[in-house]
């Protein structure tokens, strides 16, 4: 029997001969080209937002020559706060972004192609469903954070650029703004931070979302949310504690050090307070990655049974 | 060599049997059309074949097993199920980017030429389009993969007489040759008629009949009598018998032609008639039980 069907498999192998045209398929890399094609929103929000801002930060250039001259009476920690604050709130601003795309994008993610039946689409084509999983997975977890962090990035590099040339518009030197916003290691630490706390970290809360999203016929956001109530619940209940959702929200706001600053001051040099070596070793983060993988895993098997809704 | 080589498969959703233990054989270069009613196990038959769904029993694709190597047998695999499946966000030319992306028998610039005989540009979106030009996008698709087996579930669903028409037509003579194997369902059987080559009837998830279309011609006649031959021709028993514009129309199954010449016209039947005669009797023999 068994040699049989070798032989058949065989018989239908061989006489074919692949267009030597054309280069080798790459599933993985077209299904993450495809889901940025989907949901636009992966990079249109960050832009939109970070357009918002920087439409603010224009309009506090106004008084900046004044804010700049009355810094002299400051201490020097209080002129490092007064210039740092926006470029801080712009980097915090596009962790938040990271945080409600990779949300938004996770829950329809397995949802939206069952919805429009298009997974029959999909389906026909030599894509497995791992690949599929593993490419909308990517979009969390590599894809967003790092757009996230180059779109943060040239943020900042505009509000100091535009920053230099009020200064320098009012006669004033940007000497000093240059020299507290080290434009490269806050690019990098930027990068860093988004990377391990909101990437890495909530990576679980993502992939429970994605299979939720995979799961669920309608209200995926309901299926995410409702399990987690649930447990909270019987914890309130039971225990009168709320361990497991403060757990989940500290999971998902990207509550981990993995960095040592104090809380309120922002330091000259800030790549050499990172601490990746401790957030890696760190049980909570390859617990967290295990537990991403077993719900990735559970997708898979999901999106394998399924067709439309 | 079988394409598709199936023993006793079942599946079951729930308390319905959608398919009932049925075997199925399909050689290499054959068109095999899929009837039957709505809820008869088409599509399950369908998705047990493509690999969308688990079943029981045996069941070899290309000597693959479907279900657990679909990924693999979809290189030689293609199918439309049902009409509209392309992603309405789309835009033409972003799924030809994509197909060309993953799958290795997909021939580009053969895609773009089949578009260019219809109004479909590279640069609409899926959702701009009409559904027979959605259709006509994904007929292109298939048509440039080189695929062994096609697999069109109601293809033509939806769709006016002039595309359902261009698409059987693209498909015999532009893509079909000897090498390759269609299986096809749809309700518009008169459509498929002259381009099967296979034929099986399938109802509540069992197959009813299943011939090829050479063992149709010489099987079943339709023989069209005045009232006068009427009663020599019921004597011959006939499998159906219907009224037509004052004229008694009786379908034959295994008949003399010559017999059945003598006492009238002799046509063959179309597949359509079978049906509704296979069909018809089913469900009509136990109300004839119960007089």
């Amino acid at each position: 029997m068994n040699h049989q069907s070798d032989a058949t498999t065989a018989s239908f192998d061989a006489p074919r001969v692949e267009p030597a045209a054309g280069p080798a398929p790459r599933p993985l890399y077209w299904s993450v080209r495809r889901e940025l094609w989907e949901n636009r929103s992966i990079y249109l929000a960050p832009l939109a937002i970070a357009a918002v801002f920087l439409a603010g930060f224009l309009i506090s250039l106004v008084d900046l020559p004044t804010r700049v001259r009355a810094l002299a009476a400051l201490t020097l920690a209080q002129q490092r706060d007064a210039l740092i604050t926006p470029y801080e709130v712009a980097g915090g601003v596009m962790m938040l972004t990271t945080i409600l795309v990779s949300v938004f994008y996770c829950l329809d993610a397995l949802h939206g192609e069952r919805r429009d039946r298009s997974i029959l689409f999909w389906k026909s084509l030599p894509v497995s469903d791992l690949t599929t999983v593993l490419a909308k997975a990517s979009v969390p977890i590599v894809i967003l954070p790092v757009l996230t962090s180059v779109v943060g990035a040239v943020l900042q590099l505009i509000m100091l650029l535009l920053s230099s040339a009020v200064l320098l518009g009012s006669g004033l030197s940007a000497a000093a703004l240059w020299a507290r916003l080290p434009w490269l290691q806050m690019s990098l630490l930027l990068l860093y931070h988004i990377l391990t706390a909101h990437a890495l970290w909530p990576a679980p809360v993502y992939g429970w979302m994605l299979l939720a999203s995979g799961w669920a016929r309608r209200a995926a956001f309901l299926w995410a949310t409702l399990p987690v109530v649930g447990i909270a619940g019987i914890e309130a209940m039971a225990f009168r504690t709320s361990h497991f959702l403060a757990f989940v929200g500290r999971r998902l706001i990207g509550d981990v050090p993995v960095h040592s600053f104090a809380p309120d001051v922002f330091p000259t040099d800030p790549m050499s307070h990172i601490m990746p070596g401790a957030f890696l070793s760190s049980p909570g983060l390859w617990i967290g990655l295990v537990v991403t993988a077993a719900f990735l895993a559970a997708a898979v098997r999901l999106r394998r049974y399924q067709g439309p809704i | 060599m079988a394409v598709i080589e199936g023993r006793g498969l079942r599946k079951v959703f729930g308390a319905m049997v959608a398919l009932d233990g049925i075997d199925l054989r399909l050689e290499e270069g054959r068109i095999l059309g899929l009837i039957g009613p709505n809820g008869a196990g088409k599509t399950t038959a369908l998705n047990a074949i493509l690999g969308l769904i688990p079943y029981e029993g045996e069941l070899k694709v290309l000597g693959r097993d479907p279900w657990h190597e679909r990924d693999r047998l979809m290189r030689d695999v293609c199918f439309i199920a049902d009409v509209a499946v392309l992603p309405r966000w789309a835009r033409v030319s972003q799924l030809l980017d994509y197909v060309a992306g993953v799958h290795p028998r997909f021939d580009r610039a053969k895609a773009e030429s089949f578009l260019a005989r219809t109004t479909i540009t590279l640069g609409r979106k899926v959702r701009e389009l009409s559904k027979g030009m959605v259709t006509q996008l994904h007929l292109a698709l298939v048509m440039a993969t080189d695929a062994r087996l096609l697999v069109l579930d109601e293809p033509t669903l939806g769709l006016d007489i002039l595309y359902r028409k261009q698409f059987y037509d693209s498909l015999l003579n532009d893509y079909f040759d000897r090498s390759r194997t269609i299986v096809v369902t749809t309700h518009q059987v008169e459509e498929v008629q002259h381009i099967l080559t296979d034929l099986t009837f399938i109802d509540c998830g069992r197959i009813v009949l299943a011939c090829s279309m050479e063992e149709f011609d010489s099987r079943y006649v339709e023989l069209s009598v005045r009232a006068e031959q009427l009663a020599a021709a019921r004597a011959l028993k006939p499998m159906y018998e219907r009224q037509v514009l004052g004229r008694s129309l009786l379908l034959f199954d295994q008949v003399e032609r010559e017999q059945l010449a003598a006492l009238g016209e002799v046509r063959r039947p179309s597949i359509a008639d079978l049906f509704v005669a296979v069909m018809g009797n089913q469900v009509v023999q136990p109300q004839g039980a119960g007089r």
